[in-house]
């Protein structure tokens, strides 16, 4: 047990986690308030505002009609008004209604009014597959938001960064997209489906401080220290990742991106210089995905100092099948096959 | 922040609050519950803002005693009348089976209509069986009215090898083209405008079908809903838009879709739609309701909003515990009872039927799902093993294969030899 156990540091899975930032920041700011669908009196489908609605009250933290154009539009007017809107959008499937709030008015409320007005909201979506959600719970849709200049975009990997970076992310006075990776929202996901699932509290990073901290956004995290490849991922994927990493008995660098923007450039420019190869890899389709502005930012920074080409490992460019899941999920073959691949010679 | 003007009273902001929570005792007595056979019926070729009361009201047929009443009475004999006896039987046997299914890990998902059977089986009845239905996931009864296999319902339901969608969709999210049963989108009201452009076509080509779309009384708040009302109204379309006011959206009550403050089907007032409110749980209103809107639809005037006045009897869907969030004595309580019984009652009432052919038919439900299910299991449950073939993950996606997609078709087949599957 580390010290912060024995100190009494609680253990948490990722929506206590989520949930206790929340909490923290509405005992703290009394500006903050919480909505969307079912969020209020039941807590959110996930639970993850569980117990706000009763501590706070029903004008702090509601249920709201479902629309999600409207969700977005009415934080916004919130936050001209100088409140910190935190609303939830029950799963990342269901953001594409509120394209037009997001992308034309939250993204650019800051440019196009010289700071006149903000847009200081934080927007949280349960994302990504492993589910067998179907099509419609379980995309992976950061690539359209990244291309969205005017929008940060933070994804969590573990209970500890999630509270942390949702502070954040809070605090911070621009739009924050917020995704959770819902398939470990109970526990650390290796990529086998068919083991057992494991909960979070064998994980290190479970152990969440009851208080208030930040994990900085824009700062990524080396999971794992290694001189034979750089492996840039974020969310789920980055326990993949490593357990692939691990059972392969491979020296991988992995990286944890956590802000996908802005971007942790220097972290990515030191490991892949270290390293000479890179690869990448991500739960979301393939085609202008994240990783396409990543492969292209390193071989922009890196190019003389890469030894192989780099690889990326993907989504495949099709809606994510419900029965056939496990095959479409970038899961440790396709990963080993990348590793075996860029580690060739 | 300014400091609030101390002279001027200070604002306060509403929130909804349903009437009961977990633990409260359900009272319904406040709501208000009109006699069968009180609500006038306009001539189809009436104008919209001739009959605005009936938006406000409830359009009932079936009395306390059984009797079809009233100029709502669509006057069905009773061969039609057991017919939709046994489609909503027929179709509560169905979820029954299926929910249970979910229970036994052999799919992923499942949602039933329970008390909602008349919404679906009694519309579809009215309407001719070439019109196009744009239904949400609660109208499985369309389908099992229109005869559809059962079988292939339960194919698409555990993602099987015969699976008509090939397992590509969440289970429930049927499509038939041949059954004139649109595919089911997962995202919510999207198919309300798609339903009126659909009924433009039909209009702009001199067809004679309609359209008819369903949104439950959550949906409404969705964007889709308002743009398919505006559409309807500027065109005229032969389309009845259908809202199912089942009183719940997952765990968030009706007050949270505007139902504080007004009807559904008043929706209909400020776009000079015509606009009716159904006693959902009575089918002969239902079906009253829905022939006269299409008898306006096909000769041209235009589109009716039809709110479908009803109560979700059990959770959302296999993922929800409506203890959680309202009170478990709603579902009982609820005055306008259950759609099934109070048909049966009146087939009983009319000499027509029985307590043993009620049983014999409830058996022969049971037998017949339960047949399906054995012959759909053949084909395999979802993640045992039979599904499609793995390269159709990347079939219609477009018509043709593009070449990046050839690509990973033959990655995911290498990566299935590499993992020895
Ligand atoms: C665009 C979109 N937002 C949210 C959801 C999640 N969701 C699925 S069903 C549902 C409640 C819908 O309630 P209602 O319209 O009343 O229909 P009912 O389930 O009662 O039939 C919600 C919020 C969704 N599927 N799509
Ligand atoms: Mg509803």
């Amino acid at each position: 047990m580390s010290d912060a156990a024995q100190a009494g540091t609680p253990r948490m899975n990722m929506i206590q986690a989520i949930n206790s930032a929340m909490d923290v920041m509405m005992e703290r700011d009394p500006n903050m308030v919480v909505m969307g669908e079912d969020v209020g009196y039941f807590g959110g489908v996930f639970r993850a505002t569980a117990g706000l609605q009763a501590k706070y009250g029903k004008t702090r933290a509601f249920d709201t009609p479902i629309t999600e154009i409207g969700i977005i539009g009415v934080a916004i007017g919130m936050g001209a008004y100088g409140l910190r809107p935190v609303p939830e959008i029950q799963f990342a499937d269901y953001i594409y209604p509120a394209l037009d709030q997001l992308v034309s008015e939250a993204a650019r409320l800051r440019y196009r009014s010289n700071g006149d007005f903000t847009s200081p909201i934080t927007v949280r979506s349960p994302y990504g597959g492993g589910i067998f959600g179907g099509q419609t719970h379980s995309q992976s849709p950061e690539g359209i938001f990244t291309h969205v200049s005017g929008i940060k975009t933070v994804i969590p990997s573990t209970p500890y960064d999630a509270k942390g970076l949702l502070i954040a992310a809070i605090e911070d006075n621009d739009p924050v997209l917020f995704l959770e990776p819902k398939r470990i929202y109970n526990g650390p996901f290796d990529g086998h489906y068919d083991r057992p699932a494991r909960n979070w509290t064998a994980h290190p990073a479970s152990e969440v401080p009851a208080g208030h901290y930040r994990v900085e956004l824009g700062k990524a995290a080396t999971v794992r220290e290694g001189e034979a490849v750089t492996i840039l991922c974020y969310g789920t994927m980055v326990h993949v990742v490593a357990s692939t990493v691990e059972e392969m008995g491979v020296d991988a660098e992995i990286i944890d991106l956590r802000t996908l923007v802005p971007l942790d450039i220097d972290a990515i420019e030191a490991s892949v210089k270290k390293t000479g190869r890179c690869m990448i890899v991500h739960e979301a389709t393939r085609t202008s995905g994240f990783g396409a502005e990543l492969a292209a930012l390193v071989q922009e920074r890196c190019f003389y100092h890469l030894e192989a080409p780099i690889e990326r490992v993907t989504g495949f460019d099709t809606p994510y099948p419900h029965s056939l899941e496990w095959a479409y999920f970038p899961g440790p073959v396709r990963i080993g096959e990348a590793l075996k691949k860029i580690l060739k010679d | 922040m300014d400091a609030p003007r101390a002279n001027l009273p200070p604002l306060s902001l509403h929130v909804p609050e349903p009437k009961f929570r977990p633990g409260d005792e359900a009272d319904f007595s406040d709501v208000d519950v009109p006699p069968a056979g009180s609500a006038r019926r306009p001539d189809t070729a009436d104008k919209a803002d001739s009959f605005h009361e009936l938006a406000y009201t409830l359009i009932r047929v079936l009395d306390d005693a059984g009797q079809a009443v009233g100029p709502w009475n669509p006057r069905l004999d009773a061969d039609a009348l057991r017919k939709m006896l046994r489609s909503m039987a027929l179709t509560r046997a169905f979820d029954e089976r299926m929910f249970r299914a979910q229970r036994q890990g052999k799919t992923s998902f499942y949602m039933k209509s329970t008390g909602e059977e008349a919404v679906s089986v009694a519309a579809t009845m009215a309407m001719a069986s070439d019109d196009m239905c744009f239904p949400s996931y609660r109208q499985q009864g369309i389908l099992l009215t229109r005869g559809y296999p059962l079988v292939d319902m339960m194919n698409q339901i555990y993602s099987n090898s015969a699976d008509p969608l090939q397992g590509r969709q969440l289970p429930i999210m049927y499509s038939s083209k041949d059954y004139g049963f649109f595919s089911i989108s997962g995202n919510l009201t999207t198919q309300y405008p798609q339903a009126v452009g659909w009924a433009m076509a039909s209009a702009a080509k001199g067809d004679t079908r309609i359209a008819a779309t369903w949104c439950g009384d959550g949906s409404t708040a969705e964007g889709d809903f308002h743009s398919a009302m505006i559409f309807a109204t500027v065109y005229k379309a032969p389309v009845i838009l259908n809202v199912v006011n089942n009183q719940w959206a997952i765990s968030s009550f009706s007050g949270f879709a505007g139902a504080e403050a007004t009807t559904f089907a008043a929706r209909a007032i400020g776009y000079g739609i015509a606009g009716l409110r159904v006693d959902g749980n009575d089918a002969l209103a239902v079906y009253a309701a829905t022939q006269w809107a299409a008898e306006r639809a096909r000769t041209n005037q235009g589109p009716t909003l039809i709110e479908h006045f009803t109560y979700r009897t059990e959770g959302h869907s296999t993922s929800d515990d409506p203890t959680a969030y309202r009170s478990a004595g709603e579902p009982t309580a609820w005055p306008l009872g259950d759609p099934i019984r109070r048909l049966k009652d009146h087939l009983v009432a009319i000499g027509e039927w029985d307590e043993e052919r009620q049983a014999a038919m409830d058996r022969e439900c049971a037998e017949e799902v339960k047949r399906a299910q054995k012959e759909a299991e053949k084909n395999g449950i979802l993640g045992h093993g039979m599904h499609q073939p793995f390269e159709t993950m990347f079939e219609g996606v477009f018509e043709d294969i593009p070449w990046h997609l050839k690509e990973q078709q033959q990655q995911m087949i290498a990566e299935r030899k590499a993992a020895g599957i």
